[in-house]
């Protein structure tokens, strides 16, 4: 049963890694970037545990402004993907400029 | 006027004070020299008026002292001034004389002949007794002073007439003809003026007219007054130095004029004299002024000549067996003539006299009178000497005079010897003695007594004079002081033979505010007439008082000794905030380097995907401003790690803003490229 619990996780790692590959260039920038912000969040919480929390404001400055610029950036890949059907009439703006403009000045 | 007036009531006060006692007059003295200095000299060397140079310049001369270096230079330069102009009043010009004459600023032959015209005009135009006096005495000054006048008065007899009018029956004069005031003081203006009349007649004046005069003086001797000490005065509305130094320098100028001679009633004179020595040292320079005048023309009259009797010290001491001494000398204090002194009487304090009749010696060397020998029975205490003096009548050229007794208050002091002195405690109701102890006053003792509240204290002393007469000191009080500071004072009676003090704790516990413990026994034993009082601290007595009930008193609070007061206080250690603990350097800059990993990866990972700038514009103009635009992020970035690292909030903003407008502009020349090409892609 072990071995084929791990075949299983082997099989479904690769079918999704080839699903993955699959989504456009865009898509996969955004992606990075968001692992790249969270990941950054996550040394601070690190951090944070190890030495305690002074002083409390940096902390939370760092990790907070690093979650929220992920956040921002998984709304614009929302907004983005031409396969997301559902979301095309919520967009204020149709267009991709304009979503791209509303992400710039949201960070 | 408020500082005259002021003087005036102090000096009445003094005089009033001195009324009281037998008091003994002192001639003038180096005191009265060394107060005339701070008196008369200026600070700037210059005097307001003439009138007030003109006396303290007489004043120093009469006393002896020699500034008339320091002060002539602006003083004759004033005198010159007044004598030169031809409008001087009177006034200024009778003391620009009299200064003259003190500082000798012209002299010999160089005669004023404008001041003479103007004098003698003045003489004879004269209504007011003021104007008489100026121009008379002001005549007198010059023929005194330049030598080659023949200066006479035109009508003598007319003037001395017409000054005599003023005079009223009673011995006062008046200042004018329209106006009824008379005053004293007036009285020696007009008997000086009427002596230099006198003196410059060109022929003798009839002698009716002096014989007038001279009752009018003995009537204003009528008006004289008297203190009790046997001082007399004039008063008047100008107060009573000046009125008496006023009448007693008419009086002396007038006796001089005159040739007859004029008799005054002799106690009188040395009266007038003792007022003025009486008066001490004046502050106000007006009486002073007028205390020293008065005194130098009683010193050198033509009437009499008064002595004063004084003693250097009043009080004589049984111990050191040193003589009494008494000084006869003139009121200035001068040598007086041959002459002997007598004790009359010495009265001691019950009235009875102990010595009667006995000759002072002689001591020529230093002047002095003196007693050395008192007989058995003098005793310590207060005594009355009454001396008289015995002039040698005959022998002298001047009339002297003195009083007829003077009283002088003398003290005789002693070692009183004291015996016999203890202290015990008693059993309260049977009286016996449960501990006593002798004790040794001159010593500091260290008797230590014990007792409780129902028994009693009793000291016991004798105390006798030399003579062996019983004593009783002014002061004899004994003193309990606790521990903690309350003390209490309690008088130690005299009776019959001996002192005593009887201390009944059961009476006194209360006042004793309950306080037991140890008290420190002082007394203290004190008189007038003995030379070995004393303070004794004599010991100890450990007091059993019963416990303090609520409604008893409370101590009183000593005061706390000054020094721990204001003495330095605690140091104050301050506690700061303990700052935080922060974590080891390495470790943080271990986790920066964590940090910029991710960003690597990042970068890594966009390179991976295949990131390009391809659609990098490549016209100049648009190349240009894409170039700024990401420049202009690129330094907004800078920007923030500057603000990170080193710059302040403002600074940052004020860059921000600048480069943000910067950007707005490249930033949308930036896009309208880019949309232009797009455009051009659609169309194409």
């Amino acid at each position: 049963m072990v071995k084929s619990t791990s075949k299983d996780a082997q099989d479904l790692f690769r079918s999704l890694h080839s699903a993955y590959s699959a989504t456009p260039t865009n898509l996969k920038i955004i992606d990075l970037y968001v692992v790249f912000a969270v990941f950054t969040a996550l040394i601070q919480v690190a951090y944070m545990a190890l030495v305690g929390s002074f002083p409390f404001n940096s902390f939370l400055s760092g990790v907070l402004s690093c979650v929220g610029t992920a956040v921002l950036a998984v709304c614009l890949r929302i907004q983005v993907n031409k396969e997301n059907k559902e979301f095309k009439h919520k967009t204020v703006v149709t267009n991709l400029r304009g979503i791209v403009a509303m992400f710039v000045i949201a960070v | 006027m408020m500082a005259r007036g002021l003087a005036r009531f102090l000096v009445s006060l003094l005089l009033v004070a001195i009324c009281n006692a037998a008091s003994v007059s002192q001639p003038i003295s180096d005191s009265h020299r060394s107060a005339a200095l701070d008196v008369f000299v200026p600070l700037d060397g210059s005097y307001k008026s003439l009138e007030e140079a003109y006396e303290a310049l007489r004043s120093l001369e009469i006393l002896g002292i020699d500034k008339k270096s320091d002060l002539s230079s602006g003083t004759c330069e004033n005198v010159v001034k007044v004598l030169g102009s031809p409008s001087s009043a009177l006034k200024d010009v009778f003391y620009a004389l009299s200064v003259n004459g003190i500082l000798k600023c012209k002299s010999g032959d160089d005669v004023p002949k404008d001041v003479v015209s103007k004098l003698q005009a003045g003489a004879k135009d004269a209504k007011l007794l003021l104007d008489f006096y100026y121009s008379i005495r002001g005549l007198v000054l010059v023929k005194e002073q330049f030598s080659g006048t023949d200066l006479t008065l035109g009508d003598a007899e007319a003037i001395f007439r017409s000054v005599k009018a003023l005079s009223q029956s009673d011995g006062r004069w008046r200042y004018s003809s329209n106006n009824a005031e008379s005053s004293t003081f007036a009285a020696g203006l007009a008997f000086e003026t009427l002596a230099g009349v006198i003196s410059l007649a060109p022929s003798e004046i009839d002698q009716s007219l002096i014989q007038t005069v001279k009752t009018g003086i003995l009537k204003l001797f009528d008006s004289l007054r008297k203190y009790d000490d046997g001082t007399f005065y004039f008063d008047g509305s100008e107060g009573p130095i000046s009125t008496t130094a006023s009448v007693i320098r008419g009086l002396t100028s007038f006796a001089a004029s005159e040739s007859t001679g004029l008799n005054l009633p002799g106690d009188k004179i040395v009266g007038l004299a003792k007022f003025f020595l009486g008066v001490g040292i004046p502050g106000d320079a007006k009486d002073f002024f007028n205390q020293i005048d008065a005194l130098a023309s009683l010193e050198d009259n033509r009437f009499s000549v008064p002595l004063i009797l004084s003693l250097p010290s009043t009080v004589i001491s049984l111990t050191k067996k040193e003589p009494l001494k008494v000084k006869v000398s003139t009121v200035l204090g001068s040598k007086a003539p041959a002459l002997g002194v007598k004790l009359a009487q010495a009265l001691n304090s019950k009235g009875s006299s102990v010595i009667n009749n006995q000759e002072l010696k002689f001591d020529a060397d230093s002047a002095t009178y003196f007693l050395d020998s008192f007989p058995k029975n003098f005793d310590v205490g207060k005594y009355t000497f009454v001396f008289e003096i015995l002039l040698d009548e005959s022998a002298n050229e001047k009339a002297y005079i003195t009083e007829a007794q003077t009283k002088v208050p003398i003290a005789a002091t002693g070692a009183i010897s004291i015996e016999n002195a203890e202290i015990a405690v008693l059993d309260s109701d049977v009286g016996s003695v449960e501990s006593q102890k002798k004790l040794d006053l001159t010593k500091d003792g260290g008797v230590s007594l014990s007792a409780n509240h129902l028994q009693k204290l009793r000291l016991s002393f004798q105390l006798t004079t030399p003579l062996g007469l019983v004593f009783k000191p002014h002061q004899a009080f004994l003193k309990l002081k606790h521990e903690s500071q309350v003390e209490h004072i309690f008088l130690v009676k005299t009776s019959g033979k001996k002192a005593e003090l009887v201390l009944d704790f059961l009476g006194l516990v209360e006042k004793l505010y309950y306080l037991s413990g140890k008290y420190e026994i002082q007394l203290t034993i004190g008189d007038a007439s003995m030379e070995n009082s004393l303070l004794s601290n004599i010991g100890h007595i450990e007091l059993d008082l019963p416990e303090r009930p609520e409604k008893a008193p409370l101590p009183p609070l000593q005061p706390t000794d000054p020094y721990s007061r204001y003495g330095p206080k605690a140091e104050i250690s301050h506690i700061f905030r303990i700052p935080e603990k922060l974590p080891a350097k390495q470790l943080s800059l271990i986790f920066l380097g964590l940090i910029v990993l991710p960003f690597i990866a990042f970068l890594i990972g966009l390179t991976r995907l295949g990131v390009n700038i391809k659609s990098f514009p490549s016209s100049v103009g648009a190349a240009t401003s894409a170039l700024l635009f990401h420049g202009g992020i690129g330094a907004v970035l800078l920007l923030y790690v500057l603000f990170w690292l080193k710059l302040d909030l403002f600074t940052t903003l004020k860059a921000l803003s600048l480069l943000g407008v910067f950007l707005l502009f490249v930033g949308h020349r930036t896009l309208s490229n880019l949309a232009a090409a797009s455009n051009k892609l659609k169309s194409a």
